[in-house]
């Protein structure tokens, strides 16, 4: 077993209305020093040892399903032989 | 296109980086040689690339559009300025307009969409109309592999989530399925809106000292040019152009909508001018204020342009399109006044600029003028086109045969009939639409139109979206009037009497004289049942380039039709009553069959001749049923468009489950023909004798409504026989079966 | 009497509210801004459906923090009747006056359409107006209507009769198949279904109406309050 980490979030550039609601939701709580707020996706994928390139194939669900690359960028961890 | 790179106003011309931007040798030559009698540099060349794009300046589509019947007396605002405005009594008027976000929506599906709706409510409520109702006309190809559903759930999702969000019901629209638009689907949203005429404001921007205040989001490197973007051809190599994603934020754009709302109603005296930042950004709604307002200049300062990332240029600040902004002029001194309006409703406000005497438009960065050309330069005085024209070869047939269906067991053609997509029920889309918020929504979708009331008014107006590509395809002339004709019948149906139309012109690539033919043609047919139906042309969206590796889509001029109902007795639906009354076909039926969806059910394709079509005899038919619901004889009133006869018969029963036991010396094929002009009526007994009186041979008695669940048809040559129960259930599972 | 209807950044249901209480109870009703600190002067408050805050997060985890939300504890603590609907449901939820949470529908898709709902307790100030077991249909328009309760709250909430109302086709996935709860003391109901969209037969029911009569008449009664 193999424990992948995906996270995926906006590119730099794309507005994401959501996380920029949570900010200035904390501003107003009084949490005046949090100059940013990211908000993503994470995914644990638990891949059967079996697979032959576990980086070609994540690429891959990641291009295909997991982020909308026309808005999104994804990074990934491979935790080897976790207890998944 | 940041800083750093910016070709100098040399490198422009020599290496025709322009070109790049949308603009041709000639208009080039013309910004250089006629307007600035210089070197244009960067940013100018930028802004000229925004507004003389066909998006902005319609510079291809203007000499049609003119052909446009807008007249009538109840125009209170026609073609030009941003929505139309119909009067309808009490003080009130009704705005509407349409947009096409097909482009956008191709290239990201969820968030096409969603700016896409939510273009078309700014364009609402900067008339100073609050947003009562919209609808979607949607047209993807056959639906093929996951890729397609995919595809459609997110177009969906994407005016779902905007659109429910915003507090604006969404009462419904039409969609339909043709492998015309499998790589060019098209995503029509219109909006209407309900204003105190009194309220109706302007987007000029006059009177020099002026306030120039940007609201709303801040600005992004979001759709850098998407105007001419919008306005360029697709091919299978598109994926660069992928840079231009907007994302929709429903929720800012509530608090914009209700802050531009209230300035509108409550600080009247303060406000010279508002507009929408839509296409091309700050630099289209600056020049357009500007320019209408005629006789005075305009300078922005760009630093004070709200941003949401460092380092923008100057060209990227004028042609982002970052949603969720509007731009106001306010009267010198009363600026305080209306940014602590937008304050209050927690929207972001901040003057940026201000009108100067003379005519210059100049812009400022970084304590250096960046641009500096004639106002009138970018918006009024973009050239125009007068394409040539050309009849494709398909219309020339000389030959008006019409496709012959195959019909030998009429129930299992009526059940395949009955289940295709564009044919079968789209509940399962307008499920996930809130048709309902406001309160106002007395018919929702699946009807003929919409009805929506007015609040505290026993009136009520009908809308509806409509048109047929494939008619305009064999025919875009009687296509253009068919399209117009069957709107009016849906708002006709719905108890109403229409009161202007605005239209999407969705077209391909007007360049080439086939495809200019088709736009041409088809304007020239809408007006002239525009005319005739008195339904006045009051805006529209002109989308072009509609063509994917040189296959242009079928021409598919949408049109929004608003009725009026005046008095809420008068609304009717589509649904059978009550057992025994009497079920009756309103106009004549012919063999017409080419460009029909049993012609597609059966070929794959339209081809031949489109069938005929007497406008005259469409408005007298029209008339009939008005009067017909005026003097209060029908139980219920159903157009007949695609698919024929039969499933506008079947439709009619399904609301309510009630059964029809009908005889016709029409053939079974013929219930399938989609000669246009036609209603299924359905009249009480007691006012048979007044009914029959009224429409005299117009009108053909078929049989009674049943209560035993049984839809029977007795034709000339054979019979239809098939549970209500089941018809129903093809109908409403069918679009479900092929989106899972 | 008069009924408070609050309204946060993103409530679109507000007005509903204001026009189903003037118009159709015909009783007294002001719109109360997020901003307020105060609901002295009423005598019920309804918390509005709409998209608070975008929705985003979750359903009504901003709003909560609005200066409203303390006087809005208080109302209910001192014993008048608090009605959240829809969105309102779920700013009740999490600012703790409600238990339980609303979860994205199991078709993870928006849904608008009349539902058919059953009356699982008709003794409450809410709900008196109907009979026991009444089948109504008001309108679900939701993304997030899919009422979680983990097992011990939810033996609590069928032993203390706090399940007002049920669907008779669950549309969403709730647990119980809960459209409605009250809270153990009676005067705060949450409910996905949209009562304010029904009160007029030309807008398809006015199986809704029932609900403000309710709250009427117990005011009006001075019956069933707690004080």
């Amino acid at each position: 077993m193999t424990l992948v980490k995906v996270y995926v979030n906006y590119k730099k550039s794309i507005l994401n209305p959501e996380a920029q609601a949570i900010h200035s939701a904390l501003n107003r709580l009084g949490y005046s020093n949090i100059s940013d707020v990211k908000l993503g996706k994470y995914f644990e994928i638990t891949v059967d040892d079996d697979s032959k390139d576990i980086d070609s194939e994540i690429n891959e669900i990641c291009d295909k399903l997991l982020a909308n690359v026309n808005m999104e960028s994804y990074r990934y961890e491979i935790v080897e032989g976790a207890n998944a | 296109m940041s800083n750093q790179q910016q070709a100098t106003p040399e490198q422009i011309r020599d290496q025709k980086v322009y070109r790049g931007m949308g603009l041709t040798d000639y208009e080039y030559g013309l910004i250089k040689d006629n307007v600035l009698h210089r070197l244009p540099n960067y940013t100018e060349i930028g802004l000229y690339s925004g507004m003389w794009s066909e998006h902005c300046s319609y510079k291809n589509s203007k000499p049609v559009l003119k052909k446009f019947y807008t007249k009538g007396k109840r125009v209170v605002k026609g073609p030009g300025e941003g929505a139309g405005i119909i009067d309808i009594g009490d003080g009130q008027g009704v705005v509407f307009k349409a947009e096409s976000h097909n482009h956008p929506s191709a290239v990201e599906p969820f968030q096409g969409a969603t700016t896409g709706v939510g273009g078309i409510l700014r364009d609402i409520f900067s008339m100073g109309a609050r947003p009562i109702a919209s609808l979607d006309s949607l047209r993807f190809g056959n639906v093929k592999n996951d890729a397609d559903k995919y595809f459609i759930s997110q177009i969906v999702a994407g005016i779902s989530s905007y659109g429910n969000c915003i507090g604006v019901p969404t009462v419904g629209g039409d969609t339909a399925f043709d492998d015309a638009y499998q790589n060019n689907p098209l995503v029509n949203v219109m909006c209407v809106g309900l204003m105190n005429i009194d309220n109706m404001e302007v987007g000029a921007a006059a009177g020099a000292g002026n306030a120039i205040i940007y609201v709303g989001a801040d600005t992004g490197r979001d759709g850098i040019n998407g105007a001419s973007f919008a306005s360029a051809e697709f091919d299978s190599e598109h994926e660069s152009q992928r840079s231009a994603v907007q994302v929709g934020d429903p929720f800012n754009e509530k608090l914009v909508m209700e802050g531009c709302l209230d300035v509108i109603d409550n600080h009247k005296d303060a406000l010279v001018g508002i507009q929408d930042m839509g296409a091309a950004g700050l630099v289209s709604s600056s020049a357009e204020m500007g320019s209408k307002a005629g006789g005075n200049g305009m300078k922005l300062n760009l630093d004070l342009v709200p941003q949401r990332e460092k380092g923008m240029s100057a060209f990227e600040l004028m042609l982002s399109e970052s949603q969720e902004r509007m731009l106001l002029c306010v009267k010198a001194g009363k600026e305080d006044e209306v940014l602590k309006v937008f304050a209050d409703h927690g929207v972001n406000a901040v003057v940026i600029g201000r009108v100067t005497d003379g005519s210059d438009y100049v812009l400022e960065h970084h304590g250096k003028v960046v641009a500096n050309v004639p106002v009138d330069s970018l918006s009024a005085d973009a050239p125009v086109y007068h394409r040539e024209s050309k009849e494709p070869a398909r219309i020339d047939q000389e030959s008006p045969e019409q496709f012959d269906p195959e019909v030998s067991v009429p129930t299992e053609t009526l059940r395949k009939m009955l289940s295709q997509p564009t044919i079968a029920s789209k509940e399962n889309i307008f499920k996930t639409y809130d048709t309902q918020v406001q309160t106002n929504t007395v018919v929702g979708p699946g009807s003929d139109a919409a009805v929506v009331r007015i609040l505290h008014k026993n009136k009520a107006i009908a809308i509806t979206t409509d048109v047929n590509g494939r008619y305009l395809y064999l025919n875009p002339r009687v296509g253009g009037q068919m399209a117009v004709a069957e709107a009016g019948r849906n708002v006709v149906a719905s108890g109403a009497f229409p009161l202007g139309i605005t239209d999407c012109l969705n077209f391909g690539n007007p360049e080439k004289p086939d495809q200019f033919y088709e736009l041409d043609q088809a304007v020239m047919g809408m007006s002239e049942a525009c005319e005739k139906l008195e339904s006045p042309v009051i805006s529209g969206n002109v989308s072009l380039n509609n063509e994917f590796d040189d296959v242009a889509i079928y021409p598919s001029p949408m049109v929004g039709m608003v009725g009026l109902i005046d008095d809420l007795k008068k609304v009717t639906t589509q649904d059978l009553k009550q057992a025994n009354d009497l079920v009756y076909v309103l106009g004549k039926t012919g063999d017409d069959f080419n460009g029909s969806e049993i012609q597609r059910m059966q070929t794959g394709k339209v081809s031949g001749q489109l069938f005929n079509f007497d406008l005259d005899y469409e408005v007298k038919i029209q008339k009939l049923v008005q009067k017909a619901i005026n003097d209060g004889l029908l139980n219920s009133a159903h157009d007949v468009s695609e698919g024929g006869l039969i499933v506008s018969i079947a439709e009619s029963t399904f609301g309510n489950q009630l059964g029809v036991n009908l005889v016709s010396d029409l053939t079974a094929k013929q219930f399938f023909a989609e000669t246009q002009s036609r209603f299924v009526v359905s009249v009480s007994e007691e006012n048979r004798e007044q009914f029959e009186t009224l429409v005299g041979g117009d009108a053909s008695l078929l049989g009674r409504v049943t209560n035993d669940n049984h839809l029977f048809v007795q034709t000339a040559d054979s019979y239809f026989d098939m549970a209500v129960d089941e018809a129903y259930q093809t109908w409403k599972g069918a679009l479900p079966c092929v989106l899972k | 009497m008069k009924f408070a209807i609050l309204s946060f950044p993103g409530s679109n249901c507000e007005m509903d509210l204001y026009y189903a209480i003037k118009d159709i109870i015909k009783e007294d009703a002001e719109l109360v801004s997020y901003k307020k600190d105060s609901l002295d002067g009423f005598d019920a408050v309804l918390v509005p459906g709409g998209f608070s805050y975008g929705d985003y997060l979750r359903s009504g985890a901003i709003a909560r923090f609005s200066p409203i939300i303390k006087p809005l504890q208080k109302f209910a603590e001192s014993g008048k009747p608090v009605l959240g609907i829809c969105n309102g449901f779920q700013i009740l939820t999490e600012a703790g006056l409600l238990p339980g949470s609303l979860q994205k529908n199991v078709s993870a898709k928006f849904i608008c359409e009349p539902e058919k709902l059953v009356v699982n307790n008709n003794k409450t100030m809410f709900s008196n107006g109907y009979d026991f077991e009444q089948k109504i249909t008001l309108p679900i328009a939701h993304g997030d209507g899919n009422y979680y309760a983990d097992v011990k709250t939810l033996r609590e909430l069928e032993e203390n009769n706090q399940i007002v109302f049920k669907y008779w086709n669950n549309p969403n996935g709730s647990v119980a198949n809960i459209a409605g709860i009250i809270n153990k003391k009676g005067n705060v109901l949450g409910m996905m279904p949209h009562p304010e969209r029904a009160v007029e037969d030309i807008l398809g029911s006015s199986d809704g109406k029932g609900i403000f009569y309710s709250i009427v008449k117990t005011i009006k009664d001075r019956g069933v309050i707690y004080e």
